[in-house]
């Protein structure tokens, strides 16, 4: 049985997440963010477990991942590097961090360390438009991103 | 000026239910659930003029007065705590240093619109600042603020904070239900508004955090009191997020209806270098931009509409002449055709299709028929769509060009920018 993907842990907290709505697919998404905190990304096992744990297609589980950039289908680095390139931050030169970040980690835009350290995506407007340019590291935000800070920053989370 | 929604912010202590009981925290919901009727509340929010601070500005009485009364279906409050509009950020800052605010609101709204449930949505990325919300909640719900009979009264109601998923879309109110009910963020059809057919199918009200951040204060201090601090038509303070290049970016609370002169010069220091103005745009990136001249209009629903722009989640994002106005405008059209959600095919398409013609004239490859065809793609967009996101991407690209067509001619003639450097 499917349901084999996910801890007890997951089993525990889904029940609880499942108690807050009146109907379970509305705890989807609150599920599916509860288990890429665990895992770090959903993978094809866990979809299964998910559409069981809820009594849905499997195919709807995976509709709603793939709307949703902030699901991850596969796995990402530990640290998550999101600059924001939206309008207000790339005012102020958000693309010379970015250009810093890859060059300093040797790899592109949307991709992974070999590590499995680091990975560098650039996202829209992250909501923090005073910080510019913005930056979200896993949950945290970062401001006033330029090219010394990014050095900086990558030998703190080394 | 007095300051309703931001007094507290940058303070920590604040946060805590504590500091916001001392301060009268909590007496306003007393008094709408012990001494008020649900319809004076309901009065009480339309004598005020309070209108909706998410963007589309409608007023929040008379969307609360929707909610059918005889409904034998539970009805449900849902706060936006999406924030996705670029260039606004205000939400974040009441969640993050005066949540006690937002809950107390909460309380007032669902007793007027006879709710026992609210979702507060928000987005995944604003984790850190759901878990401060989430946190004043427990601390509530300890003094007995949420749950079974509250101030000893027969109302009861309970807080589900929900985290989306990464979606500008979901801020729009039926997407955001859609993606609520655990599905992607498709827009529905209106009618039926979702005041009759909303979450679960139930009656629903969606309010802006700023907006429903607004209601105690008005059942504390009455509706003259709010109405006055405001202009004609809209109550109250605002929350201004300014960004871009300004001395001071930040919100700034201030009367509905104050310049975008005042904002910009005197509350957010200027242009950064002591530049000259180039462009502003005025409520979130999908409001039509605004030239220097016009920034002398009324930061409100009506001023801002006699532009021809929308003061919208007044989002204010301040450009001087170094920008390089096709990129400005790039990076627009090229966000909105991300976001699209895919389901109306003129959204889906012309987004691309601009991005694309976008892109090519700021790599110097622009034609003189891309200056007609552009604004006639967003044409083919504007009110063919189900939601606004088809307008929100429409706009600025036609505003841009519009005003700004000497610069986009620049880059055709000379295939690159001719802004300041």
């Amino acid at each position: 049985m499917s349901l084999g993907a996910l801890s007890d842990k997951l089993l525990a907290t889904i029940s609880e997440l499942l108690a807050k709505y009146p109907q379970p697919r509305a705890a989807l998404i609150p599920i599916l963010n509860a288990c890429q905190r665990e895992y770090g990304f959903v993978s094809a096992e866990t979809e299964a477990a998910v559409a069981e744990v809820l009594s849905i297609p499997v195919i709807e589980v995976r509709e709603t991942i793939s709307f949703y950039s902030l699901l991850l289908r596969k796995p990402a680095g530990k640290y998550r590097l999101q600059f924001c390139t939206n309008i207000s931050c790339s005012l102020l030169g958000a693309e010379e961090s970015v250009a810093t970040a890859c060059r300093r980690l040797g790899i592109q835009e949307g991709e992974t360390t070999p590590d499995k350290r680091f990975t560098i995506t650039t996202v829209e407007c992250l909501g923090a438009c005073e910080m510019s340019p913005s930056l979200q590291v896993n949950d945290d935000y970062y401001a006033n991103m330029t090219p010394d800070k990014v050095d900086e920053l990558l030998d703190k989370l080394k | 000026m007095e300051k309703i929604l931001s007094k507290n912010f940058f303070n920590p202590q604040a946060r805590s239910i504590a500091f916001y009981l001392k301060d009268g925290g909590y007496e306003a919901a007393r008094k709408a659930l012990t001494v008020m009727t649900p319809q004076t509340v309901i009065d009480e929010i339309t004598r005020s003029n309070l209108r909706g601070l998410g963007g589309a500005g409608f007023p929040t009485g008379k969307k609360w007065s929707f909610i059918p009364k005889d409904s034998p279906k539970p009805k449900y409050l849902v706060v936006n705590s999406d924030e996705s509009e670029p260039g606004t950020f205000k939400d974040r800052h009441i969640m993050e240093w005066d949540p006690h605010l937002l809950l107390e609101g909460i309380i007032i709204a669902c007793y007027a619109i006879g709710a026992h449930r609210c979702f507060i949505y928000t987005r995944g990325e604003y984790y850190r600042f759901a878990g401060i919300v989430q946190a004043a909640l427990d601390e509530a719900y300890g003094e007995r603020f949420f749950g079974k009979k509250i101030f000893g009264s027969e109302f009861d109601l309970d807080v589900v904070i929900h985290l989306g998923a990464g979606a500008y879309i979901c801020g729009e109110e039926t997407a955001l239900l859609e993606s609520l009910e655990g599905k992607r963020g498709w827009p529905r059809l209106k009618p039926p508004f979702p005041a009759i057919v909303g979450l679960f199918g139930c009656p629903t009200i969606i309010n802006n955090t700023e907006t429903i951040s607004h209601v105690p204060g008005i059942i504390r201090n009455g509706s003259e009191w709010f109405a006055d601090l405001g202009s004609p038509k809209n109550g109250g303070t605002r929350m201004y997020s300014v960004s871009g290049h300004v001395k001071k970016p930040g919100v700034y609370e201030l009367p509905a209806g104050t310049t975008l002169r005042e904002i910009i010069y005197t509350h957010a220091g200027g242009v950064r270098n002591d530049r000259k103005l180039r462009a502003v745009i005025p409520g979130g990136s999908s409001s039509p931009v605004l030239k220097p001249e016009e920034i002398d209009v009324k930061m409100d629903v009506e001023s801002l509409a006699a532009v021809g722009s929308m003061v919208g989640s007044a989002g204010v994002i301040v450009m001087d002449e170094t920008t390089c106005l096709v990129k400005a405008l790039a990076i627009i059209s090229k966000f909105y055709q991300h976001e699209s959600c895919g389901q109306c095919t003129p959204c889906r398409e012309g987004t691309g299709w601009m991005t694309r013609i976008l892109r090519r004239n700021l790599e110097g490859q622009g034609v003189r028929e891309d200056l007609d065809n552009l604004p006639r793609l967003a044409g083919n967009i504007l009110g063919n769509t189900i939601c606004p996101l088809g307008d929100a991407a429409a706009l600025p690209v036609q505003s841009f060009i519009a005003k700004f067509r000497d610069e986009f001619e620049s880059h055709i003639r000379n295939g690159t920018c001719t802004a300041v450097r």
